[in-house]
């Protein structure tokens, strides 16, 4: 696990391998454990619409098919179940979703799905999310999927169910199912005035029902509890101290763990002593070929042990490029795309862009560089591994706890039903919780010791052995006529990914390629990945244009944009921002950018406030207008909007992994620099309620506007054109 | 070497079992159980560890246990009175100020140290005081706004 990758690594990229999500599961549970477990009541179970997809071949899909697993109904339950739920005796509702809470706060979106369609409160549904032997199958909790397919078919499940009820008071009251009336938890029929709660019906139950999902669901625009601003699930439990996220995790005899890292990326253990590790009360030492590593009965035990421990590496043989040559060497280290037809942007080529080119009466040619940068979620990696005889269960932060529970199954050469993975709502990750390190390093741990053993990585290791948003390069070549408008667009992104990559822009002449690399560091997604530095190429690059055609930005970008749903959100945020109001001066730039990605339309104007005698650049006012269909919980997508913001500030202004010889140089806050609150900007924020139009996930595209609009107000400002991000990491240079 | 047998934390005397040198953070989170105090750094940089000693705001992953045996210690799990939640933990809920809340109660105990001090605070001098809190997720602009109800409620309460 200490071997550079030398590929992209499909299990941390998934951007690129996004292929589909098939609502397949592997359920471990037999029926009469699911209500031992659950307690006597009505279960619905939704079965896919899409009958297709119950025949997929095996094999099918970037990780293959599931089992059918050991699931025994009456009648066997068909293979491709999207969601299930429970109704309690008590009318407690709870509901079974594989997708996980890491801050962006779908376990009350999804809520507030369930409730609107099952028409009773939000406070008696509880989920339960990402729990490998309870929840279904699903690949992750990544590319802004949950609200787009998971509020779908949790609306879908609450819906079979609630129609199951009314159904069950029906026959129980002999009446018409349609003559009923679902309501606050109760099922009541206005002509004999009759009314059963939901708990009453599930009373003295064990109803397993597989129920074929169908419409229609009610409309968003007569939604009473989507659509509204229902405060965070158990807020109170994160104001309290008292949640517990995979690092807080506790269990009886759990030993604390300690990981000997290689003192670069690469390094082969040659030979490893324990020292006096040996003769610590309770200390347990673990090699297993170049992974080695402590147990110890506390923390600083663990790490006493570590530290005498003695180790000789092996270096890698091969010399690592650094930061410094970076660019030269992404550019001169590509590899054949091996992956045609990249889900969220593949590479384009319309019209003869030679010769569009070399008739365009404007021409413009520039690269863009970008860093790596971390993701660098609070809570470091954690977990918490407990073997019991051959059966293996971690508590874990991730992204994908199927994911990791495969990883765990392969590591150990475990039948995957033989592994449990748990995710507790954890500290954030931002995309850069996809694998499971921790969990297989913990595991093998706590293997070793006979015990459960948790391990927090520290902060230096998350910077270091975690993966990185990828660095890249952008070359574009465009041209336009004299009346503004676009005639030729070439555009080659080497190694950041192909995300939000085509144009929103019309041009009739195209060429847009992607460019993989063979890596010099690992890795893999982060918010939006490489929809933000596609954006800020392109928006750099049509600001760049405008300012040659002497055309307004804003202005420029309408006449080349025929997308409306793009053009109301540029249209809103500069209303908002007051665009074209104010004159940039020397003192004050003001800029903008935007487009589209993940089903959401994203327009953001910046101002920034220049000192040249110091160098400093600050965003003092940011205005976002943002369209992602029908909003679900406008004060969480608020909240998601302002901290896309925030988040993009570091990667825009200052953020960048700095390498050499398979080292991370920063790999701490005081070395590496996140936005904090002097940073903070004005940010207003303007929320375009589609409700004609589907609910689009928000957690990413909202910060892909944010570095080009500084950028662009930066050169409103002085003239000067950033190319590379991030722009101003010592300042702005006279 | 030496080690600690008791601390004193949230209003009562504990007995625990500790090298001197084992960090404050770890004494709470693995044998006291009080997880609420989060590690997030080690370095003294982010703040996610935050709990008063004393009163005052100090980052548990910098002090060595030994060296607090004699003090009063409060985290995030002593902060509301007779299961009352304080103010700020309420403006916290009030403003939705948190995302995965990872940070929430290092913010939330420096915040307490400093809305005692400052019972009128201007925007600029609560941003000075949080410089050293780190919220990944963004939550910033609500902190702020979390922070200013959070003191006009103390405000109202001292009459």
């Amino acid at each position: 696990m200490t071997r550079r990758p030398r590929k992209i690594d499909p299990e941390i990229e998934l951007e690129r391998y996004e292929l589909s999500e098939p609502p397949l599961h592997q359920f471990g549970l037999e029926r009469r454990d699911f209500f031992r477990l659950m307690g006597a009541g009505v279960a619905v179970f939704l079965v896919a619409r899409d009958a297709g997809a119950a025949q997929q071949p095996a094999g099918r899909g970037p990780h293959g098919r599931e089992s059918g697993g050991r699931f025994h109904f009456d009648e066997r339950l068909p293979e491709n179940i999207g969601a299930w739920l429970h109704i309690g005796e008590n009318g407690s509702v709870t509901v079974y979703t594989g997708k996980v809470e890491v801050g962006q706060n779908i376990r009350t979106s999804l809520t507030q799905a369930v409730a609107e369609e099952l028409r009773t409160a939000v406070g008696t549904i509880q989920l339960v999310m990402g729990d490998t032997a309870l929840t279904p199958f699903d690949m992750g909790t990544f590319g802004s999927r949950t609200t787009p397919t998971m509020n779908l078919e949790l609306r879908r499940v609450a819906c079979a169910a609630r129609n199951l009820l009314v159904a069950m008071a029906a026959k129980r009251w002999s009446a018409k199912t349609a003559s009923l009336i679902a309501a606050d938890g109760k099922i009541s029929d206005p002509a004999s005035g009759r009314s059963i709660e939901y708990g009453a019906l599930a009373r003295g139950q064990t109803l397993a029902k597989a129920l074929v999902a169908h419409d229609p669901l009610r409309p968003a625009t007569d939604w009473t509890v989507a659509g509204t601003s229902v405060p965070k699930i158990n807020g109170i439990d994160f104001v309290t101290g008292k949640h517990r996220y995979p690092s807080d995790i506790r269990r009886p005899q759990m030993l604390f763990g300690k990981v000997l890292r290689p003192p670069a990326f690469g390094a082969a253990l040659d030979s490893l002593s324990p020292g006096e590790a040996k003769t610590m009360p309770g200390v347990v030492v673990v090699r297993d070929g170049d992974f080695a590593g402590v147990a110890a009965p506390g923390e600083y035990e663990a790490e006493r042990a570590l530290a005498v421990l003695k180790a000789q590496w092996k270096p890698a043989p091969d010399p690592q490029p650094s930061n410094k040559n970076l660019y030269e060497y992404l550019k001169s280290h590509t590899e054949p795309a091996e992956h045609d037809g990249f889900f969220g942007g593949g590479s384009v080529e319309t019209g003869s862009v030679e010769q569009a080119l070399a008739s365009a009466p404007v021409r413009l040619d520039a690269t863009y560089t970008i860093a790596y940068i971390a993701h660098a979620p609070l809570e470091p990696r954690a977990a918490v591994a407990e073997w019991n005889r051959g059966k293996l269960t971690v508590w874990t932060g991730t992204q994908r706890p199927f994911g990791v529970r495969d990883q765990l199954a392969q590591a150990f050469h475990i039948p995957r039903s033989q592994v449990r993975v748990l995710m507790p709502d954890m500290g954030s990750a931002y995309g850069g919780k996809h694998t499971g390190e921790c969990a297989v390093e913990a595991a093998r741990l706590a293997k070793a010791a006979g015990r459960p053993v948790k391990l927090i990585w520290t902060r230096e290791e998350e910077f270091t052995w975690a993966y990185f948003r990828p660095a890249g390069v952008i070359d574009i070549r465009s041209g336009a006529d004299n009346a503004g408008k676009l005639t030729a667009w070439e555009f080659h992104n080497y190694n950041s990914g192909p995300s939000a990559m085509r144009t929103p822009y019309v041009v009739p002449s195209q060429r847009i390629e992607f460019h993989p690399v063979d890596s010099p560091l690992r890795q893999g997604s982060y918010r939006a990945l490489a929809a933000t530095t596609n954006h800020f190429a392109r928006e750099s690059h049509m600001d760049d244009l405008a300012s040659r055609l002497k055309l307004d930005p804003l202005e420029f970008r309408l006449r080349n944009l025929d997308d409306e749903r793009l053009k109301a959100v540029f249209q809103a945020a500069a209303e908002r921002f007051g665009w074209g109001k104010r004159k940039s001066s020397p003192a004050r730039g003001f800029g903008m950018g935007g487009g589209f990605e993940k089903g959401g339309y994203v327009a953001t104007c910046a101002e920034v406030a220049i000192d040249r005698a110091r160098g400093s650049v600050r965003v003092v006012r940011v205005v976002t207008a943002f369209d992602c269909g029908a909003v679900v919980n406008p004060n969480g997508l608020r909240n998601q909007i302002m901290g896309a913001n925030v988040m993009g500030l570091g990667g825009a202004l200052f953020e960048a992994i700095e390498f050499a010889n398979g080292k991370i140089l920063n790999d701490r806050f005081s070395r590496y620099r996140v936005p904090r609150f002097s940073d903070l900007p004005e940010i207003e924020v303007i929320l375009v309620d589609r409700k004609d139009q589907p609910s689009a996930g928000a957690g990413e595209t909202p910060i892909v506007g944010l570095a080009p609009a500084v950028g662009n107000a930066i050169f409103a400002s002085t003239g000067k054109r950033i190319r590379s991000l991030p722009m101003v990491p010592q300042g702005l240079s006279a | 070497m030496a080690r600690v047998k008791s601390l004193h934390v949230n209003g009562k005397q504990v007995a625990i079992d500790s090298d001197a040198n084992a960090t404050l953070l770890s004494v709470l989170r693995d044998q006291l159980d009080l997880t609420g105090t989060k590690y997030g750094c080690g370095e003294g940089q982010c703040a996610a560890c935050t709990v008063l000693i004393d009163g005052f705001p100090r980052h548990s992953c910098q002090a060595r246990v030994g060296a607090v045996a004699s003090r009063k210690i409060t985290t995030i799990e002593g902060i509301a009175e007779n299961g009352k939640l304080h103010p700020l933990q309420q403006a916290f809920l009030d403003e939705q100020a948190l995302q995965c809340g990872y940070c929430t109660s290092g913010m939330i105990m420096t915040g307490v140290a400093f809305l005692q001090a400052h019972a009128n605070p201007s925007e600029d001098m609560i941003r000075g005081f949080m410089q050293g809190n780190i919220c990944r997720c963004g939550t910033y602009p609500r902190i702020l706004a979390a922070f200013r109800r959070a003191a006009e409620m103390m405000r109202k309460q001292a009459g």
